[in-house]
């Protein structure tokens, strides 16, 4: 999946990375639309060895108990992965993003760091699908411990409010798949998106806000404003971010 | 195919929904729907039930597309595209609540302990609907539903309460069958997921539970556009076995023509028997099942002619007793017939017999005198006696059409994608 078949004149000679301007996507795309690229059945068949060669060498999977366990959803161009990459070296990451350009570009951006950095970056991955719809097809109940939601689309529009990637309802599923315990991140520069991630996240029994020591002292936190092209973006324009971080809690009986 | 699948788009026309039948768990009456109609025959009594519906709408103005009896049988609920839900006392036959659903209702579940109704829209939202409080004595109850949980905009095909009432199970057109802890306030909603249950590569269409008295937990069955009916564990979400029906169905259908579309329509489970009786798109009758809960398999054991042609089921029904398995044909709407719907009741017998062998046991199609209530109920449900057999073949061809419209995401060619991509900006600067 991640063998390089770019076009090298996509490719920046001066660093092998490949070049943003190629990999031109709409900022938008529809979750709502029938999918049509292929999707894995179930968790057990998401093949490993193409995500991560060096750590599943062939294809059997069964000796290997090791197992993804950070989703950045809606990953965009992968800062975040490319951070947390190497701050955790031995953890399996993943990004997910929707539209196909952004996700050739992350593909390449990692296989190029693999070649120009030899034995690291394998620990991360990226696919395209909507994971909205497909998050049950690609984990399992409680395999993960982190899951990122940085700067999502708003949807501005009442209408829209269905296709935002925080919501109630898919919080039951972002919950299904998290372990007690694993923690969500998400931070936004539209305040009203802000507010509702929050709100969505503190109404919902499965999860409990982090306090700010806990935030203090997770690495993690801040690279959420800072790690990503679309935090550096706000950055620049000196705006402001919202955050909100929860974690998975067991629920009280 | 393709052509195919673009006509079905543009002709709104060819959206006919199937009869659908339901029989009261301790068959005191039997209920079919065929487009907005619904009749029900007392069998008991031995006569044609009279609804009695005050609400503001009274009666169903659109196709119906999921009817449902309690387990306790105190209460009956029909519901559709009209995007009503009506709940009716089964005592006098009154419309006790009409509940408006702000989409076209595409299945109805009661929980077991008859205290809440479930419906599923096309949006992929469960609604749940709290009848604390009604008794069906006075006029219509307004009640609202409060969302329970959603499938991310998937239409839900269909909705199961697990035998001991703790989990409801939602099956939905994205291969999806998610089991959810059915919650003590369900007006809260239902946020804690127990298992998926993933493996289907088409879209699931039926869901039902087979227990025993050596299994009082029960394993959940599923059917599939994938032609395939699975055997599954709930608690983990875990496959246990899965059986080919479509090989079968397209080798016995009409001319011996292996078909390529034979997805599973119906299935159910006849009680305290390891037999599921499966209703195919091309197979001209019935597949009976054979289900080992011990070794967890699930084996065909036999096809069972109606002894009529052209005889698909769309929709199956059986009562706690599992003496006798009912059975429907027909569509709404139909056009190219002089008929303004289509129905055709059969009733299979032989379940019980002492015969411990399920497989061996002799199943029968009764014949129209034989069956509870005879001509009359023929009459009723059916809308006359005698429905001419070769309509049927139109008929199951247009339940087939607007089936895979619905349920089956559309394919286009490489090119075409390409050419409707052509005039995005983002594909422009390639050149």
């Amino acid at each position: 999946m991640l063998e390089s078949e770019a076009n090298p004149t996509t490719l920046s000679k001066s660093t092998g990375l490949p070049r943003k301007r190629f990999y031109r996507a709409r900022a938008h795309s529809n979750p709502l639309s029938d999918s049509h690229f292929p999707v894995p059945l179930s968790p057990r068949h998401v093949d490993y060895s193409l995500h991560y060669p060096q750590f599943f060498p062939s294809s059997d999977q069964m000796g290997n108990p090791k197992r993804i366990q950070f989703a950045d959803v809606g990953c965009g161009f992968g800062g975040l992965l490319i951070s947390l990459s190497t701050l955790y070296p031995e953890t399996l990451m993943i990004g997910m993003e929707l539209r196909d350009k952004v996700t050739e570009y992350v593909k390449e951006r990692i296989c190029a760091l693999r070649g120009t950095n030899p034995g690291q970056y394998q620990n991360v991955s990226v696919v395209r699908t909507n994971s909205m719809k497909f998050i049950p097809n690609y984990f399992e109940k409680g395999q993960l411990t982190k899951m990122f939601f940085l700067f999502p689309d708003p949807h501005f529009k009442e209408k829209n409010h269905r296709r935002r990637v925080i919501s109630p309802h898919l919080l039951d599923e972002y919950a299904y798949v998290l372990e007690i315990g694993g923690v969500i991140y998400t931070i936004t520069d539209v305040e009203e998106l802000g507010e509702w991630m929050k709100s969505c996240l503190e109404n919902h029994p499965l999860f409990e806000t982090l306090t700010e020591e806990e935030l203090e002292a997770d690495p993690v936190v801040k690279l959420l404003s800072t790690a990503t092209e679309e935090g550096q973006k706000v950055a620049r324009n000196g705006g402001q971010t919202f955050r909100a971080v929860y974690r998975r809690i067991q629920p009280s009986v | 195919m393709e052509d195919a699948l673009n006509e079905g788009e543009n002709n709104k026309e060819l959206e006919v929904a199937p009869a659908l039948i339901a029989v009261h768990p301790t068959q005191d009456s039997v209920a079919v729907a065929v487009g907005s109609d619904l009749r029900v025959f007392d069998l008991r009594e031995g006569c044609g039930v009279h609804l009695t519906d005050d609400s503001v709408e009274p009666f169903h103005k659109n196709s119906i597309r999921a009817i449902r009896y309690g387990a306790n049988g105190k209460y009956f609920v029909s519901a559709g595209d009209d995007k009503l839900v009506k709940i009716w006392s089964t005592n006098n036959w009154r419309c006790i609540s009409s509940v408006c659903s702000e989409k076209r209702v595409s299945t109805v579940a009661i929980s077991k302990d008859g205290l809440y109704v479930c419906f599923a829209d096309k949006f992929g939202v469960v609604w749940v609907v709290d009848l604390h409080g009604i008794d069906g004595s006075e006029a219509p109850v307004n009640k609202k539903a409060a969302p329970l949980l959603a499938h991310y905009c998937s239409i839900i095909t269909s909705l199961e309460f697990s035998p001991d009432g703790r989990f409801i199970l939602s099956a939905d057109r994205d291969f999806k069958i998610r089991v959810t802890v059915f919650p003590e306030n369900p007006l809260d909603g239902a946020h804690e997921i127990q298992s998926f249950c993933l493996g289907h590569s088409e879209f699931v269409s039926c869901l039902a539970f087979i227990c025993t008295v050596d299994y009082p937990q029960g394993f959940l069955l599923s059917g599939s556009g994938d032609s395939t009916v699975r055997l599954w564990e709930i608690d983990s979400g875990s496959l246990l076995h899965t059986c080919e029906v479509g090989h079968k169905a397209g080798h016995l259908g009409s001319n011996g023509s292996k078909e390529d579309c034979s997805a599973v329509i119906d299935l159910c489970t006849i009680p305290d028997h390891n037999i599921v009786a499966v209703a195919t798109q091309s197979l001209q009758g019935i597949m009976i099942l054979s289900c080992d809960l011990s070794s967890q398999s699930l084996n065909i054991a036999k096809v069972v002619s109606t002894g009529a042609e052209n005889y698909i089921p769309t929709s199956f029904a059986c009562s706690c007793s599992g003496e006798l398995l009912w059975m429907i044909t027909g569509v709404s709407k139909f056009r190219g017939s002089d008929y303004n719907s289509l129905a055709r009741v059969r009733v299979l017998s032989g379940f019980n017999t002492s015969n411990a062998n399920s497989a061996e046991q002799k199943v029968i199609v009764l014949g129209d005198n034989e069956v509870p209530g005879a001509e009359k109920l023929l009459h009723k449900l059916q809308g006359s006696v005698s429905v001419k057999e070769d309509v049927f073949v139109a008929a199951a061809e247009a339940v087939k059409t607007a089936m895979c419209n619905l349920l089956i995401k559309k394919q286009y060619s490489a090119e075409r994608r390409e050419f409707r991509k052509r005039t995005r900006n983002d594909k422009k600067t390639k050149q």
